[in-house]
């Protein structure tokens, strides 16, 4: 039976032309790192290797007719994945590439969206590789810069040897003010750790937010970050600078981070259903960690426009403080009523 | 009793059917398996996505991976007809006097039986092919609706519009109607003489097969936990009539359909591998297989009326004998 069979995990590659991404592809088909994938490109291009396994396929749009203006899926994906989990077997992971100017999210929303994408594979990360030389007139000339750093779970940062430290930590502010919740490393010639970029389990509510020190740290709207020294990039010792990255970007995602304590299932759940239906089209990503009243586990909850997942994760551990957060990633959200009616949903 | 000879293959079977009256089993590595005096297996596409039985030339036509277009005959003879390069052959299909169509990416390619080779673009990717079965015509399913060519004429073709992505295409076999799978859980039909809307939805599932009863009567769909018959008697066709569901199970859905080749009668698969045949007027179901390995994916009846081949996502295929 086909449910038997392991879910086999996709990473999906964002990021402008010239970023990076066929170089990092290149070291991911040929790297010794003892697993094979495949690797869906919307064309063979540059790749200079020859592999049967990388499939080329017409990015290929498609709305959902169920009167959701949200809901869009890549109709190619779903055609290019079924054709391969025809012969599994053959590989063990999928990486699949989009274009330059490609809006993350129809890509992402098929693997949640189309039953049988959905029962066969399972989305492992959203990766988007920057430029950092490139970024700051990118994020002036274009929306889907800003979608996909927005919509990521790990930034790459690539080319860092191609401007001054100041330029580079205020990119990085830059990035991390469009999108909190993300891990961001910095690199040259996309030389990042491959375990850093595949096999991430972003979307895995058992794994997801675990690893995820500034997703912890996000409800803190000060970004009063210095003490990260736990999860620093690769070595770089340096400060995040919040209040300077509007001077190279008129940031138009925002993120809403809210805290608070145990929530009651009964006021909590209604309303995130709502706000997920009213401000769906709003909400790139959002993320979540819940404590909900007389409840021994953690909730997590994870969500892309309007589709919404949640489940129970794990025991609160002892000493462990019994608190939620959850952070919306979007544009025109106001966080001020977010923030109002989460805390109303808390238990008295 | 109905019997079953099992035959336990290695991959998905994409195509189960039956050549020079032989048993063929198509896998997705390529492997065409048949049973003709004991197990003996050709090799066509290096990894092999689309099939379709070309009943009129006894031949399946396949298209793959490797993006060639080849023809299995009976004895295990593999032509290789069209080559379309690096990009995947994702449909394909067969029409009248020896033409075959195949798509890759948003081209449709129709060979003529002399071989010539016309190219149909669109603006976007060509979903699922199909001839009619009068005249050199052939329908493409895609974003928004459907489109019918002329391959053998010169002219403009007939654009049909529905919303959605439309992503398989099948013609009535008296080329009345155009009924295409769709990537919501709905089916959507056009009446050709006047464009006519037919909406088939409520399925819980897409609909991936779909079977067309003898002279066109009735049409058979998966998609469901039963097997939904379609009235197309009227002239026009199912609208505002309810369709028979048969072989209801409340563990299981229905993954492929095959109807009989004379009987208002349909073998059903499952998605646990079970296949039963139901007959329209009474509903009476008949056990051909218990459940097996994987879901079914291909059934066909030999023209005798006396075997079922079925072929499933895990290989474990079979020949069903109901008169024994």
């Amino acid at each position: 039976m086909s449910d038997a069979q392991t879910q086999i995990p996709v990473t999906v590659l964002t990021g402008y032309l010239g970023a990076g991404k066929t170089t990092l592809l290149n070291r991911i088909l040929s790297e010794n790192h003892g697993r094979r994938y495949a690797v869906i490109v919307n064309e063979f291009g540059e790749i200079g290797i020859d592999n049967d396994l990388i499939v080329e396929s017409d990015e290929e749009i498609y709305e959902m007719n169920n009167g959701c203006v949200c809901c869009t899926v890549r109709g190619d994906l779903i055609r290019v994945v079924e054709g391969l989990m025809k012969r599994p077997g053959r590989f063990d992971a999928i990486v699949v590439e989009t274009t330059g100017l490609a809006d993350p999210v129809p890509v992402a929303q098929t693997f949640f969206m189309d039953d049988d994408v959905r029962t066969k594979t399972k989305l492992d990360a959203v990766v988007a590789l920057v430029d950092a030389k490139h970024l700051p007139l990118r994020l002036k000339d274009s929306k889907e810069a800003e979608d996909q750093i927005a919509f990521a779970d790990v930034v790459v940062l690539n080319k860092t040897d191609l401007v001054t430290p100041d330029e580079l930590d205020k990119v990085e502010a830059t990035i991390r003010a469009i999108n909190p919740a993300a891990k961001i490393h910095r690199t040259q010639r996309s030389g990042v750790a491959l375990d850093q970029v595949l096999d991430r389990g972003a979307f895995d509510l058992s794994r997801a937010l675990e690893n995820d020190p500034h997703f912890l740290d996000a409800h803190d709207h000060d970004h009063d970050h210095h003490d990260h020294d736990h999860h620093d990039h690769d070595g770089h010792d340096h400060h995040h600078h919040h209040d300077h990255a509007s001077d190279i970007h008129d940031v138009t995602v925002k993120s809403v981070s809210l805290h608070g304590g145990e929530m009651d299932p009964k006021k909590f759940f209604p309303w995130i259903e709502k706000v997920t239906q009213m401000e769906g089209p709003n909400i790139l990503r959002l993320k979540g960690i819940i404590a909900l009243k007389g409840d021994e586990d953690r909730y997590v909850l994870q969500g892309v426009h309007m589709i919404l997942e949640g489940d129970h994760q794990r025991p609160w551990k002892d000493g462990e403080k019994h608190e939620s957060r959850l952070v919306f990633i979007g544009r025109d959200l106001d966080a001020e009523r977010l923030r109002k009616s989460f805390e109303a949903c808390q238990a008295a | 009793m109905p019997t079953v000879a099992p035959l336990d293959l290695e991959g998905h079977c994409v195509a189960a059917v039956f050549l020079g009256d032989v048993p063929h089993f198509a896998l997705a590595d390529g492997a065409i398996h048949r049973l003709d005096n004991g197990q003996k297996t050709t090799q066509a596409n290096d990894g092999l996505l689309a099939a379709f039985h070309d009943a009129a030339n006894d031949r399946l036509i396949t298209g793959g991976e490797d993006g060639k277009v080849f023809a299995v005959k009976a004895g295990g003879e593999v032509t290789e007809l069209a080559s379309a390069g690096k990009k995947w052959i994702t449909s394909v299909a067969a029409g009248p006097q020896g033409a075959v169509a195949y798509a890759t990416g948003k081209t449709a390619f129709v060979r003529f039986a002399d071989g010539k080779i016309k190219e149909f673009t669109h603006p976007r990717s060509v979903e699922g092919l199909a001839f009619s079965p009068k005249g050199m015509r052939f329908g493409v399913a895609r974003y928004n609706g459907a489109t019918l060519h002329f391959p053998a004429a010169e002219g403009k073709p007939v654009e049909l519009e529905w919303a959605g992505a439309h992503t398989g295409i099948s013609f009535s076999p008296d080329g009345a109607f155009i009924v295409t799978t769709m990537q919501e859980n709905a089916l959507h039909g056009w009446k050709l003489a006047d464009g006519k809307h037919m909406r088939m939805s409520g399925y819980p599932g897409k609909v991936k097969s779909l079977s067309w009863s003898v002279k066109g009567k009735w049409l058979a769909s998966s998609g469901a936990p039963a097997a939904i018959i379609w009235p197309f008697q009227a002239k026009d066709g199912p609208m505002g009539k309810a369709p028979l569901e048969l072989g209801t199970r409340g563990n299981s859905m229905v993954t492929c359909v095959a109807c009989h080749p004379s009987q208002d009668v349909v073998a059903i698969g499952y998605e646990d591998g079970m296949v039963i045949a139901a007959r329209f007027a009474d509903a009476k179901e008949v056990l051909l297989r218990r459940p097996g390995k994987g879901s079914i994916t291909a059934m066909m009846w030999d023209k005798e009326e006396r075997r079922i081949l079925f072929g499933s996502a895990a290989g474990d295929c079979g020949v069903i004998d109901i008169t024994a």
